[in-house]
């Protein structure tokens, strides 16, 4: 895919700035011995409660969703950051927020305990982020400028 | 030449290649360094608020394993609702209850009852006798020590029923009693159990007047059995928590602790349901109301079954809010405080939304809004206690520190706490330079305890999570949650088995305070005078 120089460097700045973001969202609940995705799933509403339920009760499967979680935006945040694997990490990114979205989807008539930082009605962060993703997943750039340039082979530009 | 040109030709593109393919790696390495400096400031945060002030960092201890060492023998006298709950704290619970629990936990993932239940140590003991006035629950205390759904397996043996407490005492297999009567049987049980030699496990409130509270101390002295009084918030782990914290003097000088309960259902204000089967043939109403001097004929029943199923709503048998309630927030303070009897009482309040004109089921002596204070002026202290059962507005408790204010339960910043948080004073003196530095910063909690934050609770009802931001319900030990009332009863039964030195947590000198603090506030409220406690002569003035 060619860009124009403008192009490549938004994506790029994109890519990065998700990865950042990714990352300490990762890292921090890594070295937060209390962090529990439990609050989360427990204020669920809509289409996925039921599954929220199913794993918040059962403490082995909400060691899983915490596992998957920490460790989860963890890589997928250096994934992007470093521009490594940066297409997979876009995919797997893309579905960690969607799924947040949608265990927590602010549409009408869904009320939620926990306060938001914003206020949203359909759209909101998650679901703004996710898009961010797939752009990213569209429009790779980690192969021209990131790791991903020693995996392929050199072309001119 | 042309082969030098190529050189630095490929040179420049290998340079620029590594150039591109690293070029992101410095955004990586700014990460990680204001990662770095991130860690290191909540580190010195953290450890410049409490941290360093808080000796004791882990949890308490399990408590020691006992209950292998020696079989006892136990017998309920009084088996309603609460009594219910202490003998499956026992190990004990009927099959309708098991029944019940084992569906709720399969309809909702969150209710976790059941689970607790079954998982909560086996205690060694067996429930061979049951007392109550009531045939239905009589037989249903039989069916609990029957039961095979229950820690431990299948019983050791089976229990009896008794028309009277007495023929109870008699049997000389049993050594020790659950006393959950109404209030106005406690001391005369409690103290016949004592010279029978049982030791006596008694509900809260532990007597209904002083002078009862008073036979009691010296019957339960002087013969040297274990009292535990069923306060089971002293096995909760946030108290023992808040009780560090307070000791080591991290709310400074503190003149002033509220406490309250806010309720409001019918329910919550002692309506309780008239048990379809209640008649003059399934209750021996004469033996209930022995003991009282304002007796009620039978007559329709209809007033005889009110008082039977609703006792806490007259003077009669209980004491109202002072012993159900109060009883419960002062020993959870005075856990934490150990402030004793107050010098002074004094409390108002009357019936004001649960009146028979509102509804005639309302019917009641004691008051639905009660306010108290308690004055302790050799400690520079005034206990503040304020109840309505008509608005359920959780206030939660505080312990007011110069320095610092604990709150406890209820709502602070937006969230029910479980637990407890401390904020620090803005004009507080001892946090003086760390306030001015902006270290500590008088918007936010310095301290929060927040016990088994990574469990989830499915505790639903109002009343249920009113007695779960207490602690009463559920407390944590090593992150597992356990019921405190089985550790209450734990902790009685293992004081009986280690010797005559050991005591259990809420035993006869801490039982006597609060009986002594809640019958000096119900006088107060019944003559409308200050009433005044003169240690010396162990006489309310």
């Amino acid at each position: 895919m060619n860009y124009s120089r403008y192009q490549l460097i938004s994506l790029t700045v994109l890519r990065v700035l998700v990865g950042w973001h990714f990352l300490y969202e990762g890292i921090s609940k890594l070295i937060n011995p209390y962090w529990s995705s439990a609050a989360y799933l427990l204020d669920s509403k809509w289409l996925l409660s039921g599954l929220a339920t199913t794993i918040v009760s059962n403490p082995t499967l909400l060691g899983i969703s915490d596992y998957v979680n920490m460790w989860g935006l963890t890589l997928v945040g250096a994934s992007l950051l470093l521009g490594l694997f940066s297409r997979y990490g876009a995919l797997i990114g893309m579905v960690f927020v969607m799924l947040y979205y949608l265990f927590a989807p602010p549409l009408l008539g869904l009320e939620y305990g926990r306060p938001g930082e914003g206020s949203y009605l359909i759209v909101n962060k998650n679901l703004i982020e996710a898009c961010a993703l797939w752009v990213l997943y569209s429009f790779p750039t980690s192969h021209i400028i990131g790791l991903d340039r020693f995996c392929v082979k050199p072309e001119s530009n | 030449m042309s082969n030098q040109t190529n050189q630095q030709k490929n040179t420049n593109l290998e340079r620029r290649e590594l150039i591109k393919s690293l070029a992101t790696v410095p955004v990586f390495g700014l990460f990680l360094v204001n990662l770095w400096r991130k860690i290191r400031r909540d580190a010195l945060k953290k450890s410049n608020l409490l941290s360093d002030l808080v000796q004791q960092k882990s949890a308490p201890a399990v408590i020691k394993k006992m209950s292998d060492s020696r079989h006892l023998n136990i017998g309920v006298i009084g088996y309603g609702g609460r009594g219910h709950h202490l003998v499956r704290g026992a190990g004990f619970a009927p099959p309708g209850w098991t029944q019940r629990a084992s569906e709720n936990a399969q309809k909702n993932k969150l209710d976790k009852a059941f689970e607790t239940y079954m998982t909560q140590e086996d205690l060694n003991c067996s429930l061979v006798g049951v007392c109550d006035l009531f045939d239905v629950r009589a037989e249903e205390g039989i069916a609990a020590s029957k039961n095979e759904t229950r820690p431990g397996g299948e019983p050791k043996s089976t229990a009896v029923r008794y028309r009277h407490y007495t023929e109870l005492l008699a049997n000389d297999n049993i050594d020790a009693v659950i006393v959950a009567t109404p209030d106005h049987w406690h001391s005369r049980i409690t103290i016949d159990a004592a010279k029978a030699g049982k030791h006596v496990y008694c509900e809260k409130g532990l007597t209904r007047t002083f002078d009862e509270a008073v036979k009691v101390y010296d019957t339960v002295k002087k013969t040297g059995i274990k009292l535990q009084l069923g306060h089971q918030n002293r096995q909760v782990e946030a108290n023992e928590k808040a009780k560090e914290i307070y000791k080591q003097g991290l709310l400074g000088p503190v003149n002033l602790v509220e406490i309250a309960t806010n309720r409001n259902s019918p329910w919550g204000a002692w309506v309780w349901d008239i048990h379809p089967e209640g008649n003059e043939e399934t209750i021996d109403w004469e033996t209930f109301q022995e003991p009282c001097s304002n007796k009620i004929p039978w007559g329709d029943g209809n007033e005889a079954l009110r008082r039977f199923f609703r006792w806490r709503c007259w003077f009669d048998y209980g004491t109202g809010l002072s012993g159900d309630l109060l009883s419960h927030d002062f020993d959870a303070i005075n856990q934490i405080m150990e402030i004793g009897i107050p010098k002074y009482a004094y409390s108002t309040g009357g019936i004001y939304y649960y009146t028979k004109e509102r509804n005639p089921e309302y019917a009641r002596d004691v008051p639905d809004v009660w306010n108290a204070t308690f004055e302790y002026p050799d400690q520079n202290l005034t206990l503040l206690y304020s109840a309505t059962l008509s608005s359920n507005n959780p206030r939660g408790n505080r312990i007011m520190g110069h320095d610092a204010t604990m709150q406890m339960g209820g709502q602070s910043g937006g969230g029910s706490v479980h637990g407890f948080v401390v904020t620090a004073d803005s004009e507080s003196t001892l946090y003086k330079d760390r306030l001015k530095s902006g270290i500590i910063n008088s918007n936010y909690p310095i301290y929060t305890y927040s016990p088994g934050s990574k469990q989830i609770d499915g505790v639903t009802s109002a009343t249920s999570r009113y007695f779960a931001n207490r602690g009463l319900l559920y407390t944590y030990r090593e992150g597992k949650r356990v019921d405190p009332t089985h550790l209450h009863v734990k902790d009685w039964l293992d004081s009986i088995r280690g010797g005559p030195k050991a005591q259990p947590k809420c035993n006869i000198d801490v039982a006597f305070h609060e009986a002594v603090t809640c019958a000096m506030a119900t006088e107060s409220y019944k003559t409308g005078r200050r009433i005044e406690w003169d240690p010396k002569n162990r006489k309310l003035i």
